[in-house]
């Protein structure tokens, strides 16, 4: 086997038990929560009686005790069925391929945004600390950081879509447009300008602060006076020796940021009423949807695993003296 | 500043109950076709309203599935729809129904009485969450041809009651699609066939309802719109940003915040209508568990109801979209209400009196009584209000703890595990106290049913003009019987009735045909158009 794969494979191997602890834990705590989807399908319903109340308790499988409960919902997930959604009455396998890629498309994005711009700006701001250009990007990526990313959302909605309406304030795409292939792919793009901007200037003031620090420490070291002393030009020093090594850190970044990137989407995908993975997360607590909310959160779980590993793997080929499993490359 | 927020508090208050006084609007003329945008806040788990009778599934399908008969403005209070006339008999024994002649399923099938027989013993009297109280003592249903239903009862059934109950309990299904199948897991629920002026269209989950216009609706030359669209628009600030911009025309049921609709009503092309909600009205009220030893006592009651500065509530929470409760009755139903009943004024130092009398004196730190108060965190105005009740309550030595809960754990502490000893509701008001108010008074409810009397009050007088209100023929005399009720609830507050309030919409100044009947929202929409 390929090390590449063999180091993939093992590394998913090795959250699988992280993975069955999250479960375990999630269970529990809904368990412990006053209430479940009977309860609150009833709330939705405006009433009923108690009759009914109980069987629809035998009929969602709710009156067992939690243990047997959670042995079924091990046992499905074993045979690969990811079960029924009490709240939304649909398979949940199908909720989630719906849903997952509206979020994967706002979160590639913005994170693709904000890791560039972010970067980019942070080496311009870091090539000369302390300069005007370096004192605006701080103070102003500052300033973005300490926006909420709701707040952001609800403003550039306000001025874009509200006042200006340059663009869609909502939703993923035009509704029943009939729209297909590059014309719907520029409808769903437009659809994603506000979401993904209000979502990546957060991020982004984080990109760059660090970028910038990087930079310049990295300008002080022995490597950078070693090149400039080559007479390298400094643009050249910039990108392909300050900026790699500064790099670094950001990777290290990227992996930790995609888990409060998924939590960030919540809140976007509620702004701009996306139907992606966050609503559903919400959807299933509103819901009391066990089932659901315990697939969503696996599924996350493993997204921050896969996203680990691609910056682990990014990191390896950055520096190649940090090898991806975690041994030197050249032992 | 306290001015303006008691002058608008009078206008659009009283406009907003009595449904009497429309908010000036300029004249405009439907144009036939176009496509109206609707936020939506949420999607009902399935789209059947002959089982699951809540505002929520009738937003949407009532447009595709009609009832019997709808509310209306005018005498009598209902308008026809698939029933042309309904009859009682003498003993109360039988209603007759005659049926509209000409009507056809969306599926082209001839609609007939064995449709509304169909509906009414396999549907509404065994599945109905309301329908199964309703029709408990319906016996049978008997189709002498294709136009008539005759409704046996075992009890006589006043056919004041079934006649306020038709808007919400009698949607009509189609008997072909659903004889022989499992009609709670019929596929047919999640793309509904009726008889309505819109077809089922399509449902994007998360994303929108699309409904298209029946060009054989029995109705001739209605729906004026080709299309209505139903956008999933849970968050509140979304919609509101979307009916700025343009993109939505209506939102209803309060979608937009009332702390948001003065800035909204000023909007170009926008504007608040608090009419066509008046047979939906809420109630504010606490309930109480008569369980806890001082609050059976009545003298306690009484002093938490003077605690209570209703004027505040009212500007403060509702920002006067909100009128002051009397009773379990609210005051814009005309038939059954009745002010004359027992109040109880804000005023601390009664409270204070009847707490010492009752045998609950300040303890050192002040505090009589320790007690849990659960807001129902479904509505933002029932949540305001359990603040407010703490505070009010603190004032006359009560110390109201809140416990927070999520929805669902709301409906189990309070209507199931009774771990509760005050809690805030939104109580519905649904056309006839026997539909939706006796059960929140009546004895002997099991655990476990929402929304019903689980404080485990018990009065043998209440459940004695309950139970003769359910059987009395004569309209004349079951109304004397319900306002009787509310004098004899207000006088032992089983439950604490604070404020009648009721729904807000706001809409395109291009749509026509809005608020047209008390339940609009929930209608069918027929005569609903846009301009261009």
């Amino acid at each position: 086997m390929p090390r590449l794969a063999r180091i993939v494979l093992a590394r998913l191997a090795g959250s699988l038990p992280v993975l069955l602890i999250v479960l375990v834990g999630v269970f529990l705590l809904l368990d412990r929560a006053g209430g479940d989807a009977v309860d609150a399908y009833l709330l939705s319903m405006g009433g009923g009686d108690a009759q009914m109340a109980a069987a629809l308790r035998t009929e969602y499988g709710l009156d067992g005790p939690a243990w047997k409960r959670l042995a079924f919902t091990l046992g499905q997930y074993a045979r690969g069925d990811l079960g029924w959604s009490l709240a939304l009455n649909r398979p949940i396998g199908a909720l989630i391929a719906e849903r997952l890629p509206n979020t994967l498309w706002l979160m590639g994005s913005a994170t693709a945004l904000s890791f560039l711009l972010g970067s980019g700006l942070g080496v311009l701001a870091g090539r000369r600390p302390g300069s005007l250009p370096d004192r605006l990007l701080s103070g102003g990526s500052l300033m973005l950081y300490s926006i909420p990313s709701f707040w952001l959302g609800l403003v550039l909605a306000i001025v874009f879509a509200v006042q200006l309406r340059w663009l869609p304030v909502s939703g993923i795409e035009t509704i029943a447009s009939g729209k297909t292939g590059l014309a719907r792919a520029a409808d769903i793009a437009r659809h994603l300008v506000l979401p993904v901007a209000a979502l990546g200037m957060i991020y982004l003031a984080l990109f760059l602060r660090i970028m910038r620090a990087g930079m310049a420490e990295a300008w002080n070291e022995d490597y950078t006076l070693a090149a400039r002393a080559r007479g390298l030009s400094d643009w050249r020093i910039t990108l392909s020796h300050a900026a790699r090594n500064a790099l670094l850190p950001l990777v290290t970044m990227l992996g930790l940021q995609s888990a409060a990137m998924l939590g960030g989407s919540v809140v976007i995908e509620s702004v701009f009423a996306i139907p992606g993975f966050g609503r559903l997360a919400q959807e299933a607590v509103a819901g009391r949807d066990a089932p659901l909310l315990l697939a969503v959160i696996l599924t996350s779980a493993l997204m921050v695993v896969i996203a680990n590993l691609l910056v682990d793997l990014a990191y390896g080929w950055l520096d190649p003296r940090v090898g991806a499993g975690g041994r030197r490359s050249r032992g | 500043m306290l001015a303006t927020i008691s002058r608008r508090g009078v206008l659009t208050g009283t406009a907003a109950l009595l449904g009497s006084t429309a908010l000036p609007r300029r004249a405009r003329a439907a144009a036939p076709g176009g496509r109206l945008i609707v936020a939506a806040d949420s999607e009902p788990r399935q789209l059947n309203p002959a089982i699951v009778a809540s505002n929520g599934v009738f937003f949407i399908t009532s447009k595709v599935i009609e009832p019997l008969a709808e509310a209306s403005y005018g005498p009598g209070g209902l308008r026809p729809l698939l029933a042309t006339g309904w009859e009682g008999s003498e003993d109360g024994h039988s209603v007759t129904f005659t049926l509209r002649e000409g009507v056809l399923w969306h599926d082209g099938t001839p609609f007939s009485s064995a449709d509304v027989a169909f509906s009414a013993m396999e549907v509404w009297k065994p599945l109905q969450n309301i329908g199964r109280a309703l029709f408990a003592n319906l016996e049978a249903v008997e189709t002498p041809d294709a136009l008539t239903a005759i409704f046996r009862f075992s009890q006589p059934m006043p056919l004041q009651l079934i006649a306020n109950a038709l808007p919400v309990v009698s949607s009509v299904l189609p008997k072909h699609l659903y004889e022989g199948t499992d009609i709670a897991t019929n596929p047919t629920n999640a793309a509904p066939i009726g008889t309505g002026p819109f077809r089922w269209g399509a449902h994007r989950p998360g994303e929108y309802y699309l409904l298209r216009g029946n060009d054989s609706y029995w109705d001739k030359g209605l729906p004026l719109l080709d299309e209505i669209v139903y956008r999933v628009l849970p968050d509140r600030a979304a919609a509101a940003s979307s009916l700025e911009a343009g993109e939505v025309h209506l939102a209803a049921f309060s979608a937009v915040p009332l702390s948001d609709l003065d800035r909204i009503a000023r909007v170009p092309g926008l504007e608040v209508v608090t009419k066509g909600y008046e047979a939906l009205t809420y109630q504010l009220t606490i309930e109480i568990n008569h369980r806890t030893e001082a609050l059976s006592k009545l003298k306690v009651r009484q002093a938490i109801a003077h605690a209570i500065d209703r004027d505040f509530v009212l500007k403060t929470i509702f920002l006067g979209y909100a009128e002051a409760a009397t009773g379990p009755v609210p005051a814009n139903d005309p038939t059954f209400y009745t002010p004359d009943v027992a109040t109880y004024p804000f005023d601390i130092a009664t409270a204070r009196a009847l707490l010492d009398e009752a045998g609950y004196p300040e303890g050192p730190d002040g505090t009589r009584l320790r007690l849990r108060l659960l807001p129902a965190p479904y509505f933002s105005e029932t949540r305001q209000f359990g603040d407010y009740l703490r505070q009010a309550l603190a004032a006359i030595g009560i110390d109201a703890r809140i416990e927070p809960h999520d929805a669902a754990g709301h409906i189990r502490a309070v209507y199931t595990d009774h771990a509760f000893d005050l809690a805030i509701a939104p109580t519905v008001f649904r056309a006839d106290p026997a539909i939706s108010t006796t059960i929140l008074l009546r004895s002997g409810m099991p655990p476990g049913v929402p929304f019903s009397n689980q404080g485990g009050y018990a009065d043998a007088g209440i459940d004695a003009v309950i139970d003769e209100a359910l059987v009395t023929l004569d309209p004349a005399a079951r109304v004397a019987l319900y306002r009787k009720l509310q004098r004899l609830v207000a006088a032992d507050l089983p439950i604490i009735n604070v404020a009648d309030w009721s729904f807000t919409s706001v809409v395109s100044d291009r749509v026509t045909g809005i608020a047209t009947n008390p339940r609009w929202v929930v209608s069918n929409w027929a005569d609903t158009g846009l301009s261009q």
